[in-house]
Order: C-alpha cells, then structure tokens, then sequence
C-alpha cells in the first residue's frame, strides 16, 4: 500500500514566476485522513498536483509508495493517485454522465460486470444514480462536482485527493462527500482534502495540515491544530477556529474542535 | 429598487420551470439572501434579476422584473448593465480574460462605462483595499488561485459601484478572512444605498449580513421574512438549508440533555462573532 512521501519540494510557475510551494516536507501514511487548510494563493492546490504528477517539482522529489514520482508518467501513477479538481468543468467531457463516470476506470483496464459495479457505486455514493443517461451540463453547478468526485471514486485508488470538495454543496452534498470519505476511511484508502470549512475539517479528518506561503506552518489533529495557542499562527494565514473552539475556550473547557466534543464537554462541567 | 412581479422562467428547451410565480421587492440598502437545496432555482433566480436571463440566455419568462420602476423588458442591455451588477458562481466566468494585471482587471468594468479616468482609478484603489489584494495587483488573473480569482472578481464588481447588485455564492472559494472581507464590503455598500441580492450556502455569512432572507424550494418561495427568523426556523432544514452555528449548538445541547441556560451563557457574545439575533 501506498505511502506519500513529499521531500523539500519547491515548485516556481514558469509564468509569473510565482514560487507556489517553497519547501514542503510531508509524510502521509497509507489510511490517514489529511486536511489541508490555508489562506487563498498558499500553495495549497500547487501542492496536491504534485501527488498524481500533473506538476512536477522544481526542486525537491514526490515519493509515492517509496518510487520517485518523476520516474512514473501521469497515467501511471493515476493507478495510485485519483485527483478531483476544484472546478469540475475543468474535468468534465462526456456527453452523459455513466460514460464520464466510466473513462476513468475503463482507462486503467476494468472491463464488464467488474466496470458496471465500480460505476454503479460510485454513482450510487454521490446519489446520482437516477442521473446515468443525464448530459452532465443538464446538472447544475453542485451535481457537476459531485459527478466529479464519482468519477474519481470509480477508479478505486488507493489514494484519492479532493480540491475543496464541500464548495458550493447543499447540505445534503457536504453530508454525501463526508460519507463518501467516511467509506473510503473504512475500505482503507488515503483521503487528502482542501477545504476552507473548518467545520468539515475538524469533524472528518484526523489530521490538519496549514499552509502559509507555500510552506506547511502547523500539522497535528483538530484538537492540536484549532487549540488556543495555535490561534495566532490561524490568523497568520487567514484562517479562524471552529465556533466551537472560541466558545470552549472562553469557557475554561479546553480545546474543543467540533460542536459535539464542545458539547461533551458542556455536559460533564 | 429591484422587484419581481409573479416572474415564472423556463430555460430554452427546458420541460419545467425553474422559477415559478416568484414575486420580491428588494429595497434601497437592503440585503436579501436567497437559500435552498442545490438546484432550487437560485442562480436561475440571479440570472432573471439580472436581466440575463431570457435576455441573453433565451428561455420564457413571465411576470415583470422592474428596476427602480421601471419595466426591463423595454431596457437595452448596456442601460442595465450600469444599473445591475452581477457577480457569477464561477469566477473564471466573471473574468474579463482581457486584462494582463490585476489592476486592469478590476479596471475594466468602470472603464467600460464610461467612468471618468480619476474615478476608475479612486474606485480601482478602493476596491483593492477593501479586499486586501495589494499583493495581487501586478499579477496575471489568469495565474491565480482559484480563491485569488474570486476576490478578483468581487473586487471588480465593486468598482462598479452598482446601484443594484447580484451575487451568486460570492465566497465558496474563500478562506475564512476573505469571507470577512467580502461580508463587509457587502454591508458597507448597502449602508451606502445600494440594494443586494446574495445566494450563498455558509448560512454564518447570511446572518451577519442579511435583513431578510428568501428560500426557494422547486423554484418557488417556500418562506421569506426577517434574516434572524428564517434562519433560526426549524422548518428551513427541510428544504435543504444547514443550520446556522448558534441554532446547531442550541438543537445539540438540547439533544445532549444540556439546559438552555448552560448553552445560552456559552454563546454570550458569538451573537457578534457570527452575527445570530
């Protein structure tokens, strides 16, 4: 099974010469659940395309599974690394949404009934069952990310990425991706996630990584991360805690990153 | 003023209506936020406000969309551009993908009617302020972030200082300071006169910003009414909506078997923080 290994990496866009990521070094375990959090522009999206090749570092190497990644093409380390982007339009291509769910693993050679399933599940899993023969355009915005996602699903990586997977969801969206990520968690696949919710990250991922100009400023679980000493670095790269982190503190009750850990607390006080 | 009088929209070659029998008045300095399950007609509902829609798009509308009084229908597009500003979900789209700087960028929508140089400039200056995005102002829109574009993009909007303006989900790719940002400028811009219409899923946000708040369900108006009551209803959660933090912490405590006193005297003072009533 796969572990992520990210090693001094730098990565300077040609144009512009932006240095998005100025040094990143991160070791991500094979069955973690990993939140990356930080201000717009800290290098965050930079970051997770390193991890399935789509950008290749200006200094620094990506190890996955302990083989560098320069060595492996895109498609290669797809087996390995399944990507779900910000803007599902920058994904999007088929005329239905069964054939866009079903490029993905068709390309890395599932074929048949084993084909059917995967696409079948991973529809399932987003709640667009009802939708195969749909043209992904006819969906508005927050079903285009969510087909996204099954797309992503249906390859069955070990590890699968999410660029800001709650934006723009309903609730009942924010509910499907935090299931879709609870099941990946149970099938033993890595989960990376960006997101600027801090009420998603505490509650569905065991470790939180900050980023502030390119380089990683804070790494531990909710309780380490959103605890009051840590508030000021938060500030540093325009991130608040938790509502329920602010009010357990106030209260003398420690740090408490979700709702119901406040809650918890509230109650044995 | 903005108001629509029992406005009904069908997209072209669409079989339903998206938006059915939707009448509002969306008064001088007032902010209304718009909310609902995905696909309950909100950003149909920006389109039609705008004038886009069927304008542009094509599509069916009955009913009226009148500004300051005046019927739409009868308006050439450049009129109501000066008067109805729109900001769309996708900053990529909002773009002019015409400026090289940032600076222009947000230059462009001013210039483009026809302000007066020193004016575009005063405004231009304002803008990038009220968004902190100084550091941003020499670099290619087209080379930034996906937040970086969206405050790009909201930064333009207010260069326009619009009398009217329409904003569908302003700050989805917004880390929580630019939020803030944002939700400010909103409210200074309405305490300026201007009437503001805002879809947006961070209900947090609609609190502290919103005087009244509208849901849609299935592209009608399922409620409306003050901001601090809509999204304190128990009811709202059927149609899709999340709780706000306070009403989420009250309804847990509450299933925690945890007295209203204890909660209340926990969220002392988050009425400011997050805006709840």
């Amino acid at each position: 099974m796969p572990d992520l290994a990210v090693e001094g990496l730098v990565h300077v866009y040609r144009q512009g010469g932006v240095r998005a990521v100025d040094g990143v070094d991160l070791r991500i375990g094979t069955g973690e659940r990993v939140a990356i959090i930080g201000q717009n522009g800290s290098g965050k999206s930079t970051l997770v395309r390193h991890l399935n090749g789509l950008l290749r570092p200006t200094a620094g190497r990506v190890l996955v599974d302990g083989v560098d990644a320069a060595s492996r093409t895109v498609a290669r380390l797809a087996h390995t690394v399944g990507l779900v982007f910000q803007d599902p339009d920058r994904q999007i291509f088929a005329g239905s949404v069964r054939a866009e769910v079903e490029y993905g693993p068709r390309n890395l050679g599932l074929r048949a009934a084993e084909l059917r399933a995967a696409v079948d599940q991973a529809l399932a899993a987003v709640g667009l069952e009802n939708e195969a023969r749909t043209n992904p355009y006819d969906l508005g915005a927050s079903r285009r990310k969510l087909l996204a996602l099954a797309s992503v699903l249906a390859m069955r990586t070990p590890v699968v990425v999410l660029d800001e997977p709650t934006t723009g969801q309903d609730e009942l969206g924010v509910h499907r991706v935090t299931s879709v990520i609870e099941q990946a968690r149970d099938d033993g696949r890595t989960v990376i996630a960006i997101s600027h919710d801090m009420r998603f990250v505490a509650e569905g991922f065991e470790r939180v990584v900050v980023m502030r100009a390119g380089r990683l400023v804070l790494d531990g679980p909710p309780e380490q991360v959103f605890r009051r000493e840590a508030w000021d670095e938060l500030a540093s790269t325009y991130l608040e805690p938790p509502l329920s982190a602010v009010i357990g503190d106030r209260l003398g009750l420690g740090s408490t990153p979700t709702d119901a850990s406040l809650v918890r607390a509230l109650a044995s006080s | 003023m903005l108001t629509l009088e029992a406005v009904s929209y069908r997209y072209a070659g669409a079989t339903k209506a998206s938006l059915r029998d939707v009448s509002l008045a969306l008064h001088d300095g007032e902010v209304l936020g718009v909310v609902g399950r995905s696909e309950a007609g909100k950003s149909t509902l920006c389109l039609v406000a705008s004038g886009l829609a069927p304008r542009t798009l094509g599509g069916t509308l009955t009913g009226r969309l009148l500004v300051d009084g005046v019927d739409a229908a009868g308006r050439a597009m450049h009129e109501m551009a000066s008067e109805v500003a729109i900001g769309f979900q996708n900053p990529g789209t909002q773009l002019s993908g015409v400026a090289t700087t940032v600076y222009e960028e947000i230059a462009f929508g001013p210039m483009n009617l026809g302000v007066a140089r020193d004016e575009v400039l005063r405004r231009t200056e304002l803008s990038i302020d009220a968004l902190a995005i100084r550091p941003l102002s020499d670099r290619d829109p087209d080379r930034l972030s996906g937040g970086q574009q969206q405050l790009v993009a909201i930064a333009g909007l207010l260069a326009l200082d619009p009398r009217h303006l329409i904003l569908d989900e302003p700050t989805a790719q917004l880390d929580p300071a630019g939020t803030r940002l944002v939700s400010d400028a909103i409210g200074r811009l309405a305490a300026g006169g201007a009437s503001i219409l805002i879809v947006e899923q961070k209900v947090d946000l609609l609190a502290g910003v919103c005087h009244r708040v509208l849901a849609l369900d299935e592209g009608r108006v399922a409620t409306e009414g003050p901001a601090e009551n809509v999204l304190a209803d128990p009811a709202l959660h059927a149609l899709g909506v999340a709780e706000p933090s306070p009403v989420r912490l009250r309804r847990m405590a509450r299933e925690a078997g945890i007295g209203p006193a204890v909660i209340e005297r926990a969220l002392v003072g988050v009425s400011q923080e997050v805006g709840d009533a």
